[in-house]
């Protein structure tokens, strides 16, 4: 199927962005890469009145190092994250998640502030925004604020942006001291999407765990952090046994779906395993 | 209905689309390009795959109006001028890569984006850089095979053309 008839808008600048969203009617949809979006019109489950395309606001792509956070603009592509070397030197985290994500097509296009936008609970980078503490800065007619992660993924594809509100940049605070970091992901067939997968940022000291932040994709309708294992590996020592026992702790407080692809307990027995692998790599064990 | 000016396989079009067609779409019906094939129609296959300013995407899932002011190359711009194939149409040929064909104008068109970025690509790295690309047909056996060595013809060209002075042995 085609996408149902729209008025299309492709403003270059921010402000221009905001009055062609305000001017665009009852229903506006903002195309970013459109690797979700276009599919999802294809299908005619969207059919909005205009669609205001961010491909032409070159002020929106990007990477830049500021005192306290690296700063991720919202266009840039999956494929320009894999290659950008402040992202490898500070959040490899972040590189290493969407290396996983689709496959070298959808990557070209598909853009970091799309996919989080987007809040897909199988998306890969909603975790990982979570457990870095990245900051989300909103523009809208109100003017701008930020969102810490925590806020931003409210429910199941829904994020705190407003109507007439654009993603325009995430912020990823600098960690200080010796960060390890992991993406473990778990799926079935190549370019599929996480089944459930965790994000492991921890930081060690002498050989001791001081700091652990664990992201969980797919284990409800919005990405959660694994709190009772971050509490249980705070100040252990970094061994096998150490974050296995921290790690039994993944699933609680979570509320993972039944679907084609697992069930719910199938899942809670992954998030497990999978926080043990990832917590060990990222320990450098 | 919005104009576009878009460079397809060397040559410049300007053209009225509604903002609704797909490229794939564009290219096959308004330009009668139709190499490029639709196989799923939803961003899963690959069969449809295009490089867009030399990077391969799939042109279902983009609109003919994104790729205004910009460059593509479906499989039908690959080959010289004097019809002789390019190496990853030779290869494919050569190694067996295809059976009914309908999965190689996509494949050829992501295997020569991937060989861009890794000129010389393991057997994993092969089957992770075509993981967007579906085949009913060959079991991806000779796919792979065909995607090495059409690297390595690649990388012997470039070789020659960058470091080798004509006629200098290899
Ligand atoms: C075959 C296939 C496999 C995939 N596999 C994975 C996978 O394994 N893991 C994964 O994480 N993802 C996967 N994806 C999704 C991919 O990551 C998409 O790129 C992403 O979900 C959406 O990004 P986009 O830039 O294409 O956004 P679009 O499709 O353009 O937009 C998505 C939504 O977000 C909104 N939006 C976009 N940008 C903004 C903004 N700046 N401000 C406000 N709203 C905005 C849009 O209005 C729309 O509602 C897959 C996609 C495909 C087609
Ligand atoms: S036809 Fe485009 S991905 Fe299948
Ligand atoms: S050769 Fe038939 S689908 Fe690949």
């Amino acid at each position: 199927m085609i996408p149902a008839p729209f008025d299309y808008a492709r403003p270059t600048t921010v402000a221009e962005v905001l009055q062609a969203v305000a001017s665009g009617g009852e229903d506006v949809k903002i195309l970013a890469g459109g690797q979700s979006l276009i599919p999802v019109m294809r299908l005619r489950l969207a059919a909005p009145e205009t669609v205001v395309d961010l491909g032409g606001v070159a002020e929106l792509r990007g990477v830049r190092e500021e005192e306290d956070a690296i700063v991720i603009g919202a266009m840039t592509t999956h494929s320009d994250v894999l290659s950008d070397p402040l992202i490898a030197a500070n959040a490899p985290l972040i590189a290493e998640a969407t290396a996983t994500v689709a496959d070298r097509q959808v990557r070209h296009l598909g853009t970091f502030g799309g996919a989080l936008a987007h809040a897909d609970p199988a998306g890969d980078l909603p975790a990982v925004a979570l457990a870095l503490d990245a900051e989300f800065v909103l523009v809208g007619p109100g003017g701008r604020r930020t969102v810490a992660a925590g806020d931003f993924f409210v429910d199941y594809l829904t994020t705190a942006l407003q109507e007439g509100e654009l993603l325009v940049e995430v912020r990823i605070p600098t960690l200080a001291g010796r960060w390890g970091m992991h993406y473990e992901k778990f799926n079935r067939v190549a370019q599929a999407w996480s089944i459930v997968a965790v994000a492991a940022a921890v930081r060690t000291e002498n050989g001791h765990i001081a700091e652990a932040r664990i992201g969980l994709t797919n284990m409800g309708p919005t990405p959660l952090r694994a709190a009772a294992v971050e509490a249980a590996l705070a100040g252990v020592d970094a061994t096998d046994e150490a974050i296995a026992s921290a790690a039994a702790h993944a699933a609680e407080g979570t509320s993972p779906s039944s679907d084609l692809n697992a069930q719910a307990d199938y899942r809670r027995h992954l998030a497990q395993v999978l926080t043990r692998r990832a917590v060990r790599a990222a320990a450098g064990l | 209905m919005t104009q576009i000016s878009v460079r397809v396989d060397g040559v410049n079009y300007t053209d009225d689309v509604e903002p609704r067609t797909l490229l794939v779409h564009y290219l096959r019906e308004q330009l009668g390009k139709v190499g490029t094939v639709v196989g799923c129609d939803t961003s899963n296959c690959g069969a449809c795959t295009v490089h867009l300013d030399g990077e391969a995407v799939k042109s279902c899932s983009v609109l003919a109006v994104q790729a205004d002011g910009r460059a593509v190359t479906t499989i039908e711009g690959i080959a010289q001028d004097d019809g002789s194939l390019h190496p990853m149409q030779k290869a494919f040929h050569e190694q067996h890569g295809l059976q009914c064909g309908f999965c190689t104008p996509g494949m050829i068109m992501a295997a020569i984006d991937l060989v861009h970025d890794n000129p010389d690509p393991s057997e994993h790295e092969v089957r992770e850089g075509i993981e967007g690309n579906l085949c009913r047909c060959t079991g991806y056996q000779n796919i792979v095979r065909a995607v090495q060595a059409a690297a390595a013809d690649m990388r012997g060209a470039a070789h020659a053309t960058a470091t080798e002075p004509a006629g200098a042995p290899a």
